[in-house]
């Protein structure tokens, strides 16, 4: 394998180095001037990467043939898949942000030069096939998302916000970097193809805590319970358009990046992270679901609300087959597209003196004032609930095929029972929006772009999305087969 | 038999006029109701004229793979047949007892009943069981709006128990779904229909569909939404709760649970008819004591459900067409009834059964429907309810005498509260001055009530006309769950009729001869009979 395959196949992460570089040399002589010049740059950037990452996509990349620098990264399906997804959620939360940061005098170009060079990092997190590029991707991820959290310095929600997640991220990475050196050390290599071997005989009592020490370190970095609590501080503190690309993009990443490290590199011990994963999963299901019962804070509600999804993603791992891969594949999508349209909808309620809005009291009666927004608000918060005909629902419902064609009826039961208590808060919302009095406090109208964020995600997950379905599983089931071609 | 897609018509009718009542004012939004309802009421009578009774079991069977995981394939037989009729005869009537009580956000409220329609008719006409389930969990949506915005006082409340309590009923049928579709592979449900599942697993499968048949049925004791959404939707929701959305539990049973599962079915069927006899006399008693007219209304609802659910599970044709015939009935009764209660109540906006009295002296027409509407709730011979408990008791009673003797205690119960309901609102003397000033019925409140009153009448007249499509399909249920049928305790031995009715003419129908008058009667055919 010489060099000029190896560089053919990461073409879509050179694209973003470079003109995450050149963006930033642009941010640093232009000032706040050049911030929409950078930003639709930026945008333009994301958009070449993702059209490059279509033909690994297309023509289902796997295994040996989408490897690249010695097994360190691999350009296949799956990867292709995730950054995709990851790229289009950015290009989503670039196009969002400048009304909201305008307002507050602090668009300042490093807001899109950062989200590049995060989304960056997710690229590299979700081809990794080594431990070592494994981290190194989060890594330029985490810290490129840490200064977004605190990227409103004069307010000190957001320095908190960016401080809590510097803190508890860095312990995350030190749980992670313990369970790395725990798996190194008893296998001998960092690529996962040879975690895979070593471990195809038995996992020794000190190879299974390096498992669990890197499980529960990728667990904090999606929001897994029980490692969850700083996701509704970080989600409420962060500015709102940074709190919709944390719900996104890093997500898809983090998720992806998991389900690689557990099916690849343990692949071939999957009934001892199974469980690992089933706890976290149906864990996740509840405490998202009654933690956001009495919240009052939109954010926070819907910072429980992903902590709950991420739960019904999980179970799609759990099943550990090429179905249940895609099935998760499948939610992840579902999923980015719901968020993308329920923070753009709360990023649209603002006052009259163009603050935003972000608590229940603040949209009681929005459907008699504002009814565009609460109509799309009402089939975003049903669709996440997974009522049907909504593709909340049609994603639910691949998960729990996948669970039930790999014969896990009890998770699948439980799972399923635990979801009613979540639909609680989300027809809530809807409660609030149409059948209580009219407060008539959002009177600000909003950009377009952010009309067109939240249309446009409205209507992939209305019934006009199921036409789309056999599309989206069409290409989740190749992202699968890449990922398990290389197992 | 791929012909004209009439199925999608009539489900692309209403979601247009659903889409477009969201954009257009007030009384625009009323006819475009009013007008796609009557369309679809159209359609839905040509599809009954263009049924082929007794051919084929599937008919107007359209299919089309648009979507990933489930196929789109309509069809009905004569049981979903007659339930699609229900619906789209309803719908119209639904719209005219809306027209001037619903004054805020109209639009929206037509929408959201042209979006009922059409997961109705989707329900009854879906033959892939996944489809089957979005278009029965839809419906929660909608009606979640309809109870919430337009509802009385406590709608919150109502609004919240209705749609948890139906929605946790339904998840786990949704995994036992997946399970079939997995073991069976396939979600195609004539294929389904034809498929044993073993044994063991048929109790749990059974156990789960029932969890979400008998929420929506409702049956006792998970029948407490039910009241609650009654009293608290407007008239016109009430009517579709009522009207259709309570068949949705009775069409399950008689789709899945029967005949997917009849061992299992057997084996409950000690559940379902205690659960019945239970709930038929608590109900009753329960409404006796009532003193809003719509509660008392939904306490009888769940009392005439568990008949429905008894005859269901009595195993035999007699039963299941008793069953049908009762939900066809009380459909179009208890509908009819919760008109009359949204008539006085337009007028004088309570509920309470002692602010009325006497209102067969300003109201004689309005007390003529009621009475009709009341006795055939009761089951006077002559309407529908007698056609119905007749044959569903019948039924009942070849599996199990006891239970018949316990559910024909609740007809006179039934009977007690619907005549005490009558004669405390209709007779005695007037002694609201408000309630006596009310006028009689409008020409809109005729359209409403005549058509229904119609309908009841035709059916315990002439019930063949609603028994012959669904026999033969009733009859193929029977014979699927014949293998399992226990033993019923009444053992009926069938006696030997005479091969001619008494009045008989030998020579009448005899060759060439022509009939001379009782001399040649008796020969050898009236001594057959003697046996």
């Amino acid at each position: 394998m010489d060099y000029a395959t190896s560089f053919g196949r990461v073409i879509p992460e050179l694209v973003l180095t470079g003109s995450g570089l050149v963006l930033l040399m642009i941010a640093a002589f232009g000032g706040e001037k050049a911030s929409r010049l950078v930003s639709i740059l930026a945008a333009v950037a994301l958009g070449l990467a993702a059209a490059l990452t279509i033909p690994a996509l297309a023509n289902g990349a796997g295994g040996e043939s989408a490897s690249a620098f010695y097994g360190q990264i691999s350009a296949d399906a799956y990867s292709s898949f995730a950054k995709l997804l990851i790229y289009l959620a950015a290009i989503a939360c670039l196009m969002i942000a400048p009304a909201f940061f305008t307002r507050l005098r602090s668009m300042r170009p490093e807001y899109p030069v950062l989200v590049v060079f995060a989304t960056l990092g997710m690229s590299i997190m979700v081809s990794a096939t080594d431990l070592m590029t494994l981290y190194v991707g989060l890594e330029l991820n985490s810290l490129s998302a840490y200064v977004l959290a605190s990227f409103l310095r004069n307010d000190s929600r957001s320095a908190e916000a960016g401080l809590k997640y510097f803190v508890l991220g860095a312990l995350a990475s030190g749980i992670l970097l313990y369970g790395i050196s725990l798996t190194y050390g008893f296998t001998g290599t960092t690529s996962f193809a040879g975690i895979r071997a070593a471990q195809e005989a038995g996992l020794s009592t000190g190879a299974l805590f390096g498992l669990i020490f890197v499980l529960a370190g990728l667990a904090f970095k999606i929001s897994a319970v029980p490692f969850h609590m700083w996701t509704p501080d970080v989600y409420e503190g962060a500015p709102t358009p940074v709190t919709t690309f944390f719900a996104t993009a890093p997500k898809v990443a983090a998720i992806a990046l998991t389900a690689r490290v557990a099916l690849d590199a343990f692949g071939s011990q999957a009934d001892a992270w199974r469980q690992i994963v089933i706890f976290a999963a149906l864990a996740s299901i509840v405490v998202g679901a009654l933690g956001a019962i009495g919240q009052n804070n939109l954010k926070r509600l819907l910072a429980y609300s992903s902590i709950n999804n991420v739960g019904f993603i999980l179970i799609g791992l759990a099943a550990a087959t090429p179905a249940g891969t895609s099935a998760m594949l499948f939610y992840l999508a579902v999923y980015v597209v719901m968020s993308l349209g329920s923070f753009a909808g709360i990023l649209m309620l603002r006052n009259g003196d163009g603050d935003n809005l972000e608590t229940f009291d603040d949209i009681a009666g929005l459907s008699s004032t504002r009814p565009a927004i609460a109509w799309c608000l009402l089939i975003l918060m049903f669709s996440l609930a997974g009522i049907p005909p909504l593709m909340g629902f049609f994603a639910k419902l691949e998960v729990f095929r996948a669970v039930v064609e790999a014969d896990l009826i009890p998770l699948a039961v439980i799972g399923i029972a635990a979801s009613v208590i979540g639909a609680f808060y989300y027809i809530k919302f809807v409660k609030v929006m149409f059948f209580d009095e009219a407060v008539d406090r959002v009177t600000k109208s909003a950009t377009a772009s952010q009309w067109a964020i939240l249309g446009i995600c409205t209507i992939l997950i209305s019934p006009v999305g199921w036409f789309l379905s056999r599309g989206l599983e069409t290409m989740t089931t190749a992202a699968a087969a890449g990922l398990f071609a290389g197992v | 038999m791929e012909g004209f897609p009439i199925l999608s018509l009539m489900l692309l009718v209403p979601l247009v006029g659903a889409l477009l009542c969201m954009f257009v004012n007030a009384s625009t939004a009323r006819w475009v109701a009013l007008i796609a309802t009557l369309i679809d009421l159209v359609l839905g009578i040509i599809l009954w004229a263009s049924f082929d009774i007794g051919g084929a079991q599937w008919q107007f069977t359209e299919r089309a793979n648009l979507f990933a995981g489930f196929e789109y394939k309509l069809g009905i037989d004569g049981i979903a047949l007659m339930l699609i009729m229900l619906s789209v005869f309803l719908m119209p009537i639904c719209i005219l007892a809306s027209w001037t009580s619903i004054t805020k956000r109209v639009g929206e409220y037509m929408a959201a009943f042209l979006a009922m329609e059409l997961l109705m008719i989707g329900v009854f006409a879906a033959q892939d069981i996944m489809l089957f389930y979005i278009f029965f969990e839809a419906g929660l949506i909608p009606m979640y709006l309809i109870i919430g915005i337009w509802g009385g006082a406590d709608r919150i409340y109502a609004s919240f128990k209705f749609f948890l309590y139906t929605l946790l009923g339904s998840v786990v049928m949704l995994i036992a779904m997946l399970w079939m579709i997995n073991t069976a592979g396939t979600g195609d449900i004539p294929t389904l229909l034809q498929y044993d599942f073993p044994p063991e697993a048929q109790t749990w499968l059974w156990l789960a569909f029932f969890a979400s048949f008998a929420v929506k049925m409702p049956m006792w004791p998970v029948h407490t939404w039910l009241p609650a959404a009654h009293v608290q939707a407007p008239t016109a929701g009430s009517v579709i709760l009522a009207g259709v959305l309570l068949k949705l539990g009775g069409y399950g049973f008689i789709r899945f649970s029967l005949p997917m599962f009849p061992e299992a079915s057997a084996q409950f069927m000690w559940l379902v008819f205690g659960l019945s006899m239970v709930a038929v006399v608590v109900t009753s008693l329960i409404a006796l004591v009532q003193h809003d007219m719509k509660k008392l209304i939904a306490y009888s609802s769940v009392a005439h459900m568990a008949i429905v659910t008894a005859g269901l599970f009595a195993f035999n044709s007699q039963g299941i067409e008793g069953a049908m015939v009762m939900m066809l009935s009380h459909g179009l009764v208890s509908g009819a009834l919760f008109l009359c209660v949204g008539v006085i109540y337009d007028r004088l906006h309570t509920r309470e059964i002692d602010r009325y009295g006497g209102l067969a002296t300003n109201m004689p027409r309005y007390a003529l429907f009621f009475m009709l509407f009341t006795m055939a709730s009761i089951g006077l011979p002559g309407t529908s309810g007698f056609v119905a408990e007749f044959i569903s008791l019948a039924g009942v009673y070849q599996a199990s005498s006891t239970t018949t003797f316990v559910l024909t205690t609740g007809i006179i119960l039934g009977a007690g509260y619907m005549l005490y309901l009558y004669r405390r609102v209709v007779f005695g003397e007037q002694k609201n001055a408000d309630a006596a000033a009310m006028p009689d019925l409008n020409a809109r409140e005729w359209l409403m009530l005549a058509p229904v009153a119609a309908a009841v009448l035709w059916m315990g007249v002439y019930p063949e006309s609603f028994l012959a499509p669904m026999r033969t399909d009733i009859a193929a249920i029977e014979a699927r769950i014949a293998r399992a049928a226990p033993q019923g305790d009444a053992e009926l031995v069938a006696g030997k009729p005479n091969a001619h009715e008494a009045n008989y003419i030998a020579g009448e129908h005899g060759t060439g001869e022509h009939g001379s008058g009782e001399g040649e009667h008796g020969g050898s055919d009236g001594t057959e009979g003697e046996h």
